[in-house]
């Protein structure tokens, strides 16, 4: 099976969802002509025309707003919004308009885009290209929101993101796209190709939206993760010898609670893990869960590690990042409770 | 608005007659912008060097646009750009050092470094920044026009954006907002001609950006932003207007980068040749100096001894970025809201 890096692997789904469906258009800041900048659509214009892979102005608003207009009416946009920090323009058009088609319009209407946008830090990107603003997304309620950890899941989600007939918010954690990044920034990065999960199947298959996946199991706690958590997890686990049970949750909500639950009723123990700030974070609302889910098997507070409450930083990014000796210390402090 | 000249193919317009400047007025010109060229290119090396991280847009083939309008303005006028704002700084005359030291993220950078490249601020020589999210600057420039108004002091704000920011909606909310209420802001359309690798035709549906301002009744002027002579005539044009409360203007500045958009570009989007072309025929620097050699102005060695001073300024700069220290860790938590 071929391996491919997490930007292949996006740049497959959309060259597979584009062969098989002409409603799949494609489009955002630097997309067409140039791919992307990031890549993920490299060739596409090349190989579907202009008409359906195409370069925008920069305006986010006016991104999301048309495609909006062009989901309305039976077209499936996947649009890019090249970082994550840019989507605030757009935000009015996700919030007002796309996340509340459906309900307003009592099913008349739907908005059946895809946005996809690199999110996360580690890459000495400050304040405006390092957040991770999943949060805003998942507040909102009518929009589904993703967060791929690897190749062969971001492919498979990318292509149930753009049949699904609703929108969805798809964070690419931008650390991810060449490797899989466990925090230890002082190492050389792994490429892809070292990893199982690079290895993706040609042409079309799906990993379904709403569904987590156990990528190590464990009996001492459940950490509950996405994007390049899961790696920073992981390298926690062997770091400090804690049977973790890692969960890479990939999709926000749809929630997958009856693996969250199965997990923790099991270890009975829970640290929680992201990238962006901790206040009214997705942390807060995992926590939440867990407490109204699991409260009479757990056996420790549960704790969250995440990223300050600060702006991102441009000195001192790795003072910031929830790196491994962080969530290395919560499972310390979990499993002594 | 005196002149305006439409010449709608977004070419370098024609000289016409240009405005001399007096031996001083091109030696300050000299001097400012081969400032700001060698920062630049002393930024590109430590960038290299891993010595600045992240995100780093240099100025270098612009530098006529940012040091004309400084000569059209007085202390106390406002001056608000984007990302690519070294040039900006160091025009205003703010310290090498601690631009420099921005870029490194050390504790002496004017953001101490919490800002980075994109994000420098000075009360002291008026600068609001240094914005790294495209268009976002242009309604602060007209709120900053606006305290002018309300204060009822005759200054102007220099608001300076991009032709790729000029499409991004709110520069339109801003428009019509400065019009309507007639505030002392300048807009200043840097065309260069790319948005990162987009060229302009290919983003806009009009790329005659001086006419951006057309259905609000703002009158518009593009200039040949290679010519620091001809950047700071228009800019006194546009700079009386504003203090007689004649409201706002555009200038577009016709004008174009010589480096990548950031430090990594492929540079697949335009051809060697083009920039070659530019960097031999308008060089901005190449064309004082010439002019001052050939009116008989200054000697070579004259010049030389320019150089040497410009280069000891940056050098002294690097050194610095280089050695200060980083900003402590609990920085990070510092100057997100005062505390309570
Ligand atoms: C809202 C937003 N969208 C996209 C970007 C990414 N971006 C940074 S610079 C740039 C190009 C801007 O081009 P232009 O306005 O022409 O300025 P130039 O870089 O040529 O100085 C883009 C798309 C951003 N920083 N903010
Ligand atoms: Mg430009």
């Amino acid at each position: 099976m071929p391996t491919m890096s997490m930007i292949e692997a996006i740049r497959d789904a959309h060259d597979v969802m584009m062969a098989r469906d002409d409603n799949v258009v494609v489009f955002g800041e630097d997309v067409g002509y140039f791919g992307g900048v990031f890549r993920c659509t490299r060739g596409l214009q090349q190989k579907y025309g202009r008409n359906r892979c195409f370069d925008t102005p920069i305006n986010e608003s006016g991104i999301v707003g048309t495609a909006i207009g062009m989901a309305a009416y039976g077209l499936r946009p996947c649009v890019e919004i090249q970082f994550a920090d840019y989507m605030y323009p757009a935000y009015d058009q996700l919030v007002s308009e796309a996340a509340r088609l459906r309900h307003r319009s009592a099913n008349d209407f739907s908005a059946p885009i895809t946005v996809r946008m690199p999110t996360g830090g580690g890459i000495f990107g400050a304040q405006t290209h390092s957040q991770s603003p999943e949060a805003l997304f998942t507040h909102v309620c009518g929009l589904k929101t993703v967060v791929p950890s690897n190749p062969y899941d971001a492919k498979g989600l990318l292509i149930s993101a753009i049949e699904t007939d609703d929108p969805v918010i798809f964070l690419e954690p931008k650390r991810l796209y060449n490797g899989p990044f466990d925090g230890h920034h002082e190492r050389p990065v792994v490429p892809w190709s070292k990893h199982p999960l690079s290895e993706v199947p040609e042409g079309y298959y799906t990993v379904p939206l709403g569904v987590a996946s156990v990528r190590r199991p464990g009996a001492a706690l459940t950490v509950l993760a996405y994007g390049t958590m899961v790696y920073v997890a992981e390298a926690a686990a062997a770091e400090t010898g804690i049977d973790a049970e890692i969960i890479d949750l990939r999709t926000l909500l749809p929630l997958d609670t009856d693996t969250i639950v199965a997990s923790v009723e099991k270890t009975r123990r829970c640290v929680i893990v992201h990238e962006a700030t901790r206040t009214s974070g997705f942390g807060a609302e995992l926590s939440a869960t867990v407490q109204e889910l699991c409260f009479y098997h757990l056996e420790a507070p549960i704790v969250r590690v995440t990223g300050w409450d600060t702006p991102y930083p441009h000195a001192q990014e790795w003072a910031y990042f929830p790196g491994p000796q962080r969530v290395g210390e919560a499972f310390r402090r979990v499993m002594e409770a | 608005m005196a002149a305006t000249s439409h010449t709608g193919n977004g070419q370098f317009p024609d000289a016409g007659t240009p405005v001399q400047f007096t031996r001083d007025e091109e030696l300050t010109a000299y001097r400012e912008m081969l400032l700001i060229r060698r920062f630049e290119e002393k930024a590109g090396q430590l960038y290299g060097m891993g010595f600045i991280g992240g995100f780093c847009h240099l100025y270098i083939g612009q530098e006529a646009v940012v040091v004309g309008m400084q000569m059209a303005i007085k202390p106390g006028d406002q001056v608000i750009t984007t990302y690519r704002d070294h040039g900006h700084m160091l025009a205003t005359g703010m310290d090498a050092k601690g631009v420099m030291a921005e870029l490194t993220g050390r504790s002496g950078g004017y953001s101490r470094g919490k800002g980075g490249s994109m994000h420098m601020f000075s009360k002291e020589k008026n600068f609001y920044g240094g914005h790294g999210i495209v268009g976002a600057n242009v309604p602060l420039g007209a709120g900053l026009a606006f305290a002018n108004k309300y204060r009822g002091n005759d200054n102007v704000c220099l608001t300076y954006f991009g032709d790729g920011a000029a499409n991004q909606g709110q520069v339109y909310e801003a428009f019509n907002m400065a019009k309507l209420w007639h505030l002392p802001v300048i807009f200043i359309i840097e065309n260069n001609r790319y948005a990162m690798g987009t060229a302009i035709e290919r983003a806009a549906a009009t790329t005659d950006f001086s006419r951006r301002g057309a259905s609000f009744d703002i009158p518009g002027e593009q200039v040949d932003g290679m010519d620091v002579r001809a950047v700071r005539a228009a800019g006194e044009r546009a700079v009386k207007r504003a203090r007689a409360g004649e409201g706002p203007c555009i200038l577009e500045m016709l004008t174009y980068r010589y480096r990548g958009h950031s430090m990594s570009d492929p540079a697949k989007y335009r051809t060697r040749e083009e920039v070659e072309r530019v960097r031999e025929e308008r060089d901005p620097i190449e064309r004082v100096r010439r002019r001052m050699l050939e009116a008989g102005m200054i000697k070579e060695d004259e010049l030389k001894k320019i150089d040497g001073e410009i280069r000891s300024i940056v050098n002294a700069a690097a050194e610095f970025a280089q050695n200060d220290p980083e900003p402590d860790a609990s920085e990070l938590w510092t100057d997100v809201l005062l505390p309570a």
